[in-house]
């Protein structure tokens, strides 16, 4: 079947590809007009030649099954690139920019001397609540000051065009391989339009990672031993575990093959014997890290390997204790931070938010929940959330009072009327609601993705883009319009 | 290299070569079915035997039909040491360490046990089973090319080299022990021309047909077989072959010197040995020890690289670092 854009329905929302009246975005001319001379059926037989390459290729993630076993499903793809112009994410690269840089300022402060609680601009309760919060790393300073190394934004365009942030996630965030997995599948699928278009490449961040990673080791190390370090190969990103390792050239270890000796130093053992590690970019969260210092019964981590790092004698990426600053009711204070530590205003703008913390908020929530969206603070993935316009009187009555008994733990947002882009859905062009999860790299210097991981909600109407429910995802092209 | 990552690798190669050798089998023993009279036909029965498989497959059945038994060794899932299980094994393994192969090599084992899982009932249709069996050999016949093709020299290739020459002079020792001693007593019978087949029947399983007659310009007789699939020094399924490829890799492993010198001594024992002169008791009690040597080789690897007692103190960390 023909595509025809101008029978596309783009509306009611906001259309990341098509503008109104079936006119192409900027940047999007050449890749509307080439979908349309490709005409469905074409897309169909390349769709499939997609998924037999993510097949061939062995890209998958793990999703947990009810039965207690794990399994390895093929990556979604959704062929149909998701487009994004250059001039404007160039604003959107340096909106991402300034907020890491705030946000590696806030966790660094609140771990000294926590300027921002005196100056009043940052309750300190919010902190003590926070259970993201290390006593452990209290005067610790890790190299160059960095604590969130690789940061996750997630970013959703509202009706109003505008691009939002909807979450910064600073513990271990995934997806970057899949970023990076999509563009091979997708130039094998559409060699043309890579001919054709000024499609900026995203391959080097495995690079940008590691140049990162050899930066914060410990001073004087002149070569240090760089390693990934995962909970294993049921860990539902994995697959992106030993994708980073490989593309790194560095090992990929498990808790069992680190320990730690009396003069707290990282070993790994090898075939050799026992050899030092200066770094770990650790994919394991903080309580499973080291069952001497957090959690006892983990069997993931390293024992001593906490003890390890406040020594100084290893790095760790993410620091310890980075969540701080993961966590939604932080997230509302982000705007205020980058204007307490950078003397700047924000580029890009958060999602409006309502802390339930706040009694004079929380009230406006409990009395607007058939509207809002209430989002637990600690939780991702998607999960334990309220869609209000979605949920039954029952389901808000039960909330109200999950809201009501531990505030702390709740924000709630109005419905972000979240843009779409078309998606190939049973042979037709149909819209899809997406959103972007750039990466950020804290360092030396601060390196964004160019793009990211674009995710879809595959079923119509549906706002969850979680792989783990049926969510898909899109290569995301940065595409220079200028020539 | 982390000792687990290499202890990953040697099962790689050993649940790969697993794989080829149980289509090797399956394809030779169709085969011979086909040429003998029915009446000498050895049936399936000696496929479990070869596998050591006999205790769990008489827990699920008595049937012991070409059906039942190609089954049992090719598609069955629950027969840890099925081809599908080995490759699935292998996969899973690959997928652990996909850090450290090539991307080719990852996809490559991918694709062969995606395509062994979803025809493996191609081996049970005798119209079809050739074509399936062939494409597995092919398939890990590849990948040993892959790894001599795209893989540097270094640990990672040797822990496969000694896990696939470890497997394989375990395996052809079994191929010899199951079918050549069965059938030694043969001699001077009239069924002589049948007996024949049998042999090369044997060979032709691990293709060393052809490189038999190079090497003894001979016609195909019982001791010279026996002794070219154990003692031969140069055909690659050969076991003092295998060996000595495992001591080659070995010589480049660190604290190897014990692990050489016993794998050596087991070496010269097959190398030493007339075959011509034993008869099957003495042949099935020899290859009993070669097996259980191969198996003790495999517990001291285990022990040097992989699990061995190693204790981190402030002496040890500083001798590896300045070693590293």
């Amino acid at each position: 079947m023909a595509i025809r854009w101008r029978d596309y329905p783009a509306e009611p929302y906001f259309d990341e590809l098509i503008g109104p009246g079936g006119v192409p975005r900027p940047g999007a001319q050449a890749v509307a007009r080439h979908l349309e001379k490709l005409g469905s059926e074409e897309l169909a037989v390349r769709q499939k030649a997609a998924e037999a390459a993510v097949k061939g290729m062995g890209i998958t993630f793990t999703v947990y099954h009810e039965e207690g076993g794990s399994i390895d499903r093929s990556w979604p793809l959704d062929i149909i690139p998701r487009v994004i112009e250059a001039t404007e994410w160039r604003r959107i690269e340096a909106g991402l920019r300034q907020r890491a840089i705030a946000l590696n300022k806030f966790i660094d402060d609140i771990y000294h001397d926590q300027r921002i609680i005196k100056a009043g601009v940052f309750p300190r309760e919010y902190i003590a609540d926070s259970v993201n919060f290390r006593q452990q790393c209290v005067g610790i300073s890790p190299p160059l000051g960095i604590w969130a190394h690789v940061c996750g934004s997630d970013l959703v365009r509202g009706g109003d065009g505008v691009m939002y942030v909807l979450e910064d996630n600073l513990r271990v965030p995934s997806g970057v391989s899949y970023m990076l997995e999509n563009r091979q599948v997708i130039k094998r699928v559409f060699p043309e339009l890579f001919e054709e278009n000024t499609i900026l490449p995203v391959d080097d961040y495995p690079s940008q990672l590691y140049d990162m990673l050899r930066a914060i080791a410990p001073p004087g190390v002149e070569h240090p031993e760089v390693v990934v370090l995962t909970p294993g190969i049921f860990n539902s990103a994995y697959f992106e575990h030993a994708y980073l390792a490989q593309q790194m050239g560095c090992e990929l270890v498990e808790g069992r093959d680190l320990a730690v000796d009396d003069d707290d130093c990282v070993f790994m053992r090898t075939i050799d014997g026992w050899s030092r590690v200066d770094v770990i970019y650790r994919r394991i969260d903080d309580l499973f890290l080291d069952p001497e210092a957090f959690r006892a019964d983990s069997s993931l981590g390293v024992p001593g390997l906490l003890r390890a790092w406040r020594a100084g004698k290893v790095a760790l990426a993410n620091a310890p204790g980075a969540g701080v600053a993961d966590d939604k009711l932080v997230y509302t204070f982000v705007p205020d931070m980058i204007r307490f530590y950078l003397s700047e205003e924000p580029i890009l703008p958060n999602v409006p938010s309502y802390l339930c913390a706040d009694p004079k908020q929380l009230e406006f929530v409990l009395a607007n929940l058939a509207t809002l969206v209430v989002k637990p603070t600690n939780e991702s993935g998607g999960y334990g959330m309220l869609m209000g316009p979605k949920s039954t009187a029952a389901e808000r009555e039960e909330f109200a009072l999950l809201v009501r008994a531990n505030p702390r733990n709740y924000i709630a947002q109005p419905v972000v009327q979240i843009s779409t882009t078309p998606t190939l859905i049973d042979h037709t062009v149909e819209p899809r609601h997406v959103d972007l999860r750039p990466f950020i790299l804290s360092g030396s210097d601060v390196h964004v993705t160019t793009g990211g991981l674009t995710r879809v909600a595959m079923r119509k109407g549906s706002l969850v883009v979680n792989s783990s429910q049926g969510g898909g995802s899109k290569d995301t092209w940065i595409v220079d319009g200028t020539n | 290299m982390l000792s687990r990552v290499a202890d990953n690798l040697y099962w790689l190669a050993r649940y790969l070569e697993r794989a080829e050798n149980l289509a090797r089998l399956v394809e030779v023993n169709a085969s011979l079915m086909l040429d003998l009279p029915k009446a000498l036909a050895p049936g399936w029965q000696p496929l479990i035997t070869i596998t050591g498989a006999e205790a769990l497959y008489a827990e699920g059945t008595r049937d012991t039909s070409e059906r039942a038994v190609v089954h049992f060794i090719v598609a069955d899932a629950k027969n840890p040491g099925s081809m599908v299980a080995s490759l699935a094994q292998a996969r899973e393994i690959a997928r652990t360490i996909r850090d450290i192969l090539p991307r080719e090599i990852w996809e490559h084992i991918n694709e062969l046990f995606l395509y062994v899982s979803e025809h493996a009932t191609e081996a049970i249709n005798k119209r079809t089973r050739h074509a399936f069996l062939r494409r597995v050999t092919l398939g890990t016949q590849t990948l040993t090319g892959m790894l001599e093709g795209i893989v540097s020299e270094g640990p990672a290739l040797w822990f496969m080299t000694l896990g696939r020459n470890i497997e394989r002079a375990d395996m052809t020792s079994r191929f010899v022990d199951v079918r050549a001693v069965a059938m030694l007593p043969v001699h001077g019978s009239p069924l002589r021309p049948f007996a024949t087949i049998q042999w090369m029947s044997v060979l032709r399983s691990l293709s060393g047909y052809h490189m038999y007659r190079l090497k003894t310009r001979q016609r195909v007789y019982p001791a010279g077989v026996v002794s070219f699939l154990l003692a031969d020094d140069s055909f690659p399924r050969a076991c003092v072959c295998c060996l000595r490829r495992a001591e080659e890799v070995l010589v480049h492993l660190p604290n190897s010197q014990s692990l050489l010198r016993r794998l050596s001594r087991v070496r010269r024992a097959v190398e030493n040995t007339r075959f011509e002169t034993l008869d099957p008791d003495a042949l099935h009690g020899f290859i009993d020890r070669l097996q259980r040597a191969v198996g003790r080789t495999n517990d001291d690897v285990a022990r040097t690289y992989f699990r061995g007692e190693l204790t981190l103190s402030r002496r040890t960390a500083t001798q590896s670092q300045s070693a590293g």
